[in-house]
C-alpha cells in the first residue's frame, strides 16, 4: 500500500496517430487514497510532465462512467486486459505498464476504436424485433431463472476483453469471437427473441462466425462481468449444428 | 423542409435514443452524435431502476399517487400538468422496455417484479439486477442498431456537437459537429435538432456522474440564446463512496431492499461496526422520520447526514463517512437483488456488505435545472429541442430515485414526435432548406474558434483551473448554502475565466487532441457554474435541494418561482428572471415527511 510522499513508476505505451510508430514514455505520478490508473491519468493531465522531467502531452485515452459498466476505458495494464478504472494503483506491481488493447486500431495512444464489436451485433441481429414503440401492452411472461440467465449475458458491456484475449480472434480473421455468440444467445433466450432465433444461427455460421473458436477458454478468464461465455459459444454451437441438420432434412 | 427532412439527435443517452426511434419510426432519417458509442453513454451507470405505478404487489399504486409523490418530493416547483403524463405514461414506458428485452427481475408468476425507493410508500421501481439503466441503454441502443441497418439512422460517435446553427429569425436549422478522430468540423443541416445530452455533474469536478458530463452542449446553446432554468437545484446523492478520480454511488435501492444507515452513538466510537451493540446505534433516519424510515427523499437524507457529520461531529471515526448496513439481509439476497452495486464497493473500497456496513457519505449527483423546455419539449430557440436530464421538466426542486430513467425515456417519446410535427408541418415547410450562405458562415465561424484555441498562450493548465473549480463548487455550492458564500464563489469563477484566457495549449497533435476539446468544455463549465451560483444565490428561501440557514423556509409567496437564466455576452453571467410555475392540478402544501403529516 502506497502512503502520501509516494511516487507511482508507470510505463505508457503511446502512439502519435493511427499510421505512425508507438513509442513507450516513462512517468512517475504522485501516489493518491484509493488511486486507480484513470487517476494517474489525470494526474498526468494536470501535470504533463515524464518521469525524466521533460514536457510532454497528456496522454489520450477513453474512458466515461469509471465505475465498470461503460466498458470505455478497457487497456492493456501489467499485461491483462481489464478496465483501467478498476485497475487500483495499490495492487499492481510497479513499473505499472499501461499499452492500448492490440485487436483493435489505435487512433491515439491507449485509444482504440472497437466499432468492429458493433457492427458484428448487427450480423447476429443482436435485437428484439419489436412492432413499434406505441403501446402494445406488458411484453411476454416469462420465468425469474430465465430473467436471471439473460440478465448475466445482458452485462455484457461490449468492452472487448473476451477478444483481446482470445487467440482466435482479431483484424482478418472471421471468427465472430465470444461476446457477439453470447448475445445472440441472450436474444434467443426471450421469447419474442427467439422467434428469429435461425436468422441468428444462420449468422453465426456464416464465414465461420462460431467455427473459428478454438476453444483456448481465456475470454471467460478475462471478462470482467463473469459472463459464461464458453457456455453460450458451446450451446450456439450446438443449436448451429443442430439447425444445420434440420435444413439437411428439410431439403 | 424538402420532402425528406432529415433530423438531429445529440446525445446517446435513453433520452436521445428515445428520440432517435420515434423519428425513425415515423418513417424519417435521423443522425445521432456522441461523444462515446451510444452505448458507453452516461446512463450505463443508473443502478436502482425506473418508476411506474403498475401496482404488482396490489398496494393500491396509481399513476395519481405516482403523481403526487413527484410533484410533492419536488417541493412544487415543477409545473405539473407535464409530470402527470409522464406518471400516467410510465407504466407504458416499463412495458416497452420489457418488450425490447430487458432483462427485468420477475416475480415467481413471471411479472415484472417491483423494489421500493425513496420518497414513496410503494413498491414502484422496476430494476434489473443491479444495473437498470445498463440494460434499458443497452435495449434502446439496439432498437436504434436496428434502424441503422435498415437505412434511417446514422451513427456519428466519437463527435462532437460544438454549435447551433441559427438563422436571422432564430430558428434553428442545424448543427456543427466535430469528429474527435480527425479533429475535422462539419456542417449538418436539420430540420429540428434535440439535445440529449446529459447532467452537468463534472462541473462539480468529482461526482457520481460520467466523465463525460461536462455540460457542455446545454452551455453552449445558452450561449446561444435558450434559457437555462432551475439550475440552482443540483441534487446531491446521501450515499456515495470516494475515490481519487471519482465518487461512486451507492445506490438507493440499498436502502430500497433494507438497507439502514446509522452511526454510533458515542462520537469517536473506535469499535468495529459489528462489535457495537443494537442500542449504541444511532438510527438517525428512522427514529426521525418513522414512516418513511430510510427512505426520505434524497435531499433530506442528505441534510442530515451533513448535519451529523460536519456539525454534530458524528461520522463515523469522526470523518465524513456514516454506515450504510445490508449485514442483516444476507449474502444471497444482497448478491441477488444489488450484486452489481455491492461489487462496486467490492472493487473499489475492499469488503463484503454482507460481513460489514458499506461507510458512505453524499456526492453531487443530478441536476434538476437544464433547458427550458415548452410541454413539447421545445427550447425558447424554435427547432432546437431538449430531452433527458439536460431538460429542467419534471422533477422541480428534488427529484425521487427512479424517477429520471422514465423521466428520461419519456421526453425522447414526447419530443420525437414533436419534432417531426415541427418540421412536416406549417413552419417546417415554409422554413425551406437553410442557404448555403448560412451553413458556411457557421462553418467558418466554428474553424476561427476552434483555431485559436490551438494557439492559446498562458501559464494556466485546463485540467487544474477545473479541479479548483469543482473544488470550490463542492464547497460552497451544494448542501448548504450562504448567499456571502456564493457571492465569493461567483467572483472566483469570473477570475477562473479570466485565467481560461491564459490556457496554454497543452496538445498540438492533429488526432484526437483530447486537450483541447476539454479546454473548450472548460470555458462551458464556467458559463454553467456562474448559472448555478447566481440562481442560488438570489434565491433567498429553501426548496428541495436548496436550502439556506439563513432562509430555512419555503417562501412560495416569491419563489414559487422557475428560475430562468439568459446569457449575458458582455459579463459572461446570466441575466435571471422569474416565471410562475403551473400548480394547477395540486395545490401545494407544506412538504413534511416526519410523522403522519402527508395527505
Ligand atoms: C451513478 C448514477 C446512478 C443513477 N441511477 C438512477 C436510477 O437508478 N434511476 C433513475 O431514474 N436515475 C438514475 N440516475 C440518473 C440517470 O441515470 C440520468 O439522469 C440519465 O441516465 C440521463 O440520461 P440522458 O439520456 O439524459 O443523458 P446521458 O445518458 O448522460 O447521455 C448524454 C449523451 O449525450 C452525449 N453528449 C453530451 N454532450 C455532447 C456533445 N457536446 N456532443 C456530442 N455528444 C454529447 C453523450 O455522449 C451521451 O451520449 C443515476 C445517475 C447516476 C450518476
Ligand atoms: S463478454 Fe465480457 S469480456 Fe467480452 S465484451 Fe462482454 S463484458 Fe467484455
Amino acid at each position: 500500500m502506497g502512503k502520501l510522499g509516494d511516487q507511482v513508476q508507470f510505463k505508457i505505451k503511446r502512439q502519435a496517430g493511427p499510421e505512425t510508430a508507438p513509442y513507450w514514455e516513462e512517468f512517475s505520478v504522485r501516489w493518491e487514497p484509493m488511486m486507480n490508473v484513470i487517476a494517474a491519468l489525470m494526474e498526468i493531465q494536470r501535470h504533463p510532465v515524464n518521469a525524466a522531467g521533460q514536457k510532454t502531452t497528456p496522454v489520450v485515452y477513453s474512458s466515461n462512467c469509471l465505475e465498470e459498466v461503460c466498458g470505455a476505458c478497457t487497456m492493456v495494464v501489467n499485461g491483462r486486459v481489464r478496465q483501467s478504472c478498476s485497475a487500483l494503483v495499490d495492487q499492481l506491481a510497479q513499473p505499472i505498464t499501461v499499452e492500448p488493447m492490440s485487436k483493435f486500431p489505435v487512433v491515439r495512444d491507449l485509444y482504440v476504436e472497437r466499432q468492429r464489436i458493433f457492427e458484428d451485433f448487427k450480423k447476429v441481429n443482436a435485437w428484439i424485433d419489436t412492432d413499434g414503440s406505441h403501446n402494445l401492452g406488458p411484453g411476454p411472461r416469462y420465468s425469474a431463472e430465465v430473467a436471471d440467465m439473460r440478465y448475466a449475458l445482458s452485462r455484457c458491456m461490449a468492452c472487448g476483453c473476451c477478444l483481446e484475449a482470445c487467440p482466435n480472434y482479431g483484424p482478418g480473421i472471421p471468427f465472430i469471437g465470444a461476446a457477439t455468440v453470447s448475445q445472440a444467445r441472450l436474444f434467443n433466450l426471450h421469447p419474442s427473441g427467439s422467434m428469429k432465433a435461425s436468422v441468428r444461427l444462420d449468422a453465426l455460421q456464416a464465414e465461420d462466425g462460431i467455427g473459428g473458436c478454438g476453444n483456448a477458454q481465456n475470454c471467460v478468464q478475462v471478462c470482467p462481468k463473469e459472463i459464461p461465455l464458453t457456455t453460450s459459444i458451446g450451446d450456439m454451437m450446438r443449436a448451429t449444428t443442430k439447425q444445420a441438420f434440420q435444413s439437411l432434412f428439410r431439403r | 423542409m424538402a420532402d425528406r427532412p432529415r433530423f438531429i439527435v445529440v446525445g446517446g443517452g435513453l433520452a436521445g435514443l428515445a428520440t432517435v426511434i420515434k423519428i425513425a419510426e415515423a418513417g424519417h432519417d435521423v443522425d445521432v452524435f456522441s461523444f462515446v458509442p451510444c452505448r458507453r453513454s452516461h446512463s450505463v451507470c443508473a443502478q436502482g431502476g425506473i418508476n411506474g405505478a403498475v401496482n404488482t404487489k396490489g398496494e393500491g399504486d396509481s399513476p395519481a399517487i405516482h403523481f403526487d409523490d413527484t410533484v410533492y418530493g419536488g417541493d412544487f416547483l415543477a409545473d405539473q400538468p407535464p409530470v402527470k403524463a409522464m406518471c400516467e405514461a410510465a407504466p407504458g414506458v416499463i412495458y416497452l422496455l420489457d418488450r425490447m428485452g430487458v432483462p427485468f427481475s420477475r416475480t415467481p408468476e413471471g411479472l415484472i417484479d417491483f423494489r421500493r425507493f425513496g420518497g414513496t410508500l410503494h413498491h414502484r421501481t422496476a430494476f434489473a439486477g443491479a444495473t437498470t439503466g445498463q440494460q434499458l441503454l443497452y435495449a434502446l441502443d439496439e432498437q436504434v442498431r436496428r434502424w441503422e441497418v435498415a437505412g434511417r439512422v446514422r451513427r456519428f460517435e466519437h463527435w462532437e456537437f460544438v454549435h447551433a446553427i441559427l438563422d436571422d429569425n432564430g430558428n434553428c436549422r442545424g448543427i456543427v459537429a466535430m469528429d474527435l478522430h480527425a479533429m475535422k468540423l462539419e456542417v449538418f443541416p436539420a430540420a429540428a435538432v434535440a439535445l440529449a445530452t446529459g447532467g452537468p455533474g463534472i462541473v462539480y469536478g468529482k461526482s457520481t456522474n460520467s466523465v463525460v458530463n461536462t455540460g457542455t452542449a446545454a452551455a453552449l446553446v445558452y450561449q446561444q440564446g435558450a434559457s437555462y432554468a432551475n439550475g440552482e437545484f443540483i441534487q446531491v446523492h446521501p450515499t456515495a463512496i470516494p475515490g481519487a478520480d471519482k465518487l461512486r454511488l451507492m445506490s438507493e435501492s440499498l436502502r430500497g431492499e433494507g438497507g439502514r444507515l446509522w452511526v454510533p452513538k458515542k462520537k469517536g466510537d473506535a469499535r468495529r461496526a459489528k462489535d457495537i451493540p443494537e442500542n449504541e446505534r444511532y438510527y438517525f433516519l428512522e427514529e426521525k422520520y418513522p414512516k418513511y424510515k430510510n427512505l426520505v427523499p434524497r435531499d433530506i437524507a442528505t441534510r442530515e447526514i451533513f448535519e451529523l457529520c460536519r456539525r454534530q461531529g458524528m461520522g463515523v471515526g469522526g470523518k465524513d463517512s456514516v454506515y450504510l448496513d445490508l449485514t442483516h439481509l444476507g449474502e444471497e439476497y444482497i448478491k441477488r437483488k444489488v450484486g452489481g452495486v455491492v461489487e462496486i464497493y467490492e472493487k473499489f473500497i475492499g469488503g463484503k456488505a454482507w460481513e460489514e456496513p458499506l461507510q458512505v457519505f453524499p456526492a453531487v449527483h443530478y441536476s434538476m435545472g437544464g433547458l427550458w423546455v415548452d410541454y413539447d419539449h421545445m427550447t425558447n430557440i424554435p427547432g432546437l429541442w431538449a430531452v433527458g436530464e439536460v431538460d429542467f421538466a419534471y422533477h422541480g426542486a428534488n427529484r425521487l430515485g427512479a424517477n429520471s430513467l422514465v423521466s428520461c425515456i419519456y421526453s425522447g417519446l414526447v419530443g420525437g414526435p414533436a419534432m417531426v410535427r415541427y418540421a412536416t408541418g406549417k413552419v417546417g415547410q415554409e422554413l425551406g432548406e437553410p442557404s448555403s450562405v448560412l451553413l458556411d458562415g457557421a462553418r467558418t465561424k466554428m474553424e476561427e474558434t476552434y483555431g485559436a484555441l490551438g494557439k492559446m498562450e498562458g501559464p494556466h493548465n485546463p485540467y487544474q483551473l477545473w479541479w479548483q473549480l469543482g473544488d470550490e463548487m463542492t464547497g460552497k455550492a451544494t448542501v448548504v448554502r450562504y448567499s456571502n458564500e456564493l457571492q465569493e464563489l461567483d467572483g472566483k469563477i469570473q477570475g477562473w475565466m479570466e485565467d481560461w484566457k491564459k490556457c496554454s495549449v497543452l496538445d498540438t497533435g492533429k488526432s484526437a487532441n483530447q486537450a483541447i476539446m476539454f479546454t473548450r468544455q472548460l470555458w462551458n463549465m464556467l458559463v454553467l457554474a456562474r448559472v448555478i451560483v447566481q440562481g442560488a444565490l438570489l434565491r433567498d428561501e429553501s426548496r428541495g435541494s436548496h436550502f439556506k440557514p439563513d432562509f430555512p423556509e419555503r417562501n412560495d409567496e416569491k419563489f414559487l418561482k422557475t428560475t430562468l437564466a439568459s446569457y449575458d455576452p458582455a459579463t459572461h453571467g446570466p441575466k435571471i428572471t422569474y416565471k410562475e410555475v403551473d400548480t394547477s392540478l395540486i395545490k401545494p402544501r407544506k412538504r413534511v415527511y416526519t410523522g403522519e403529516a402527508k395527505a
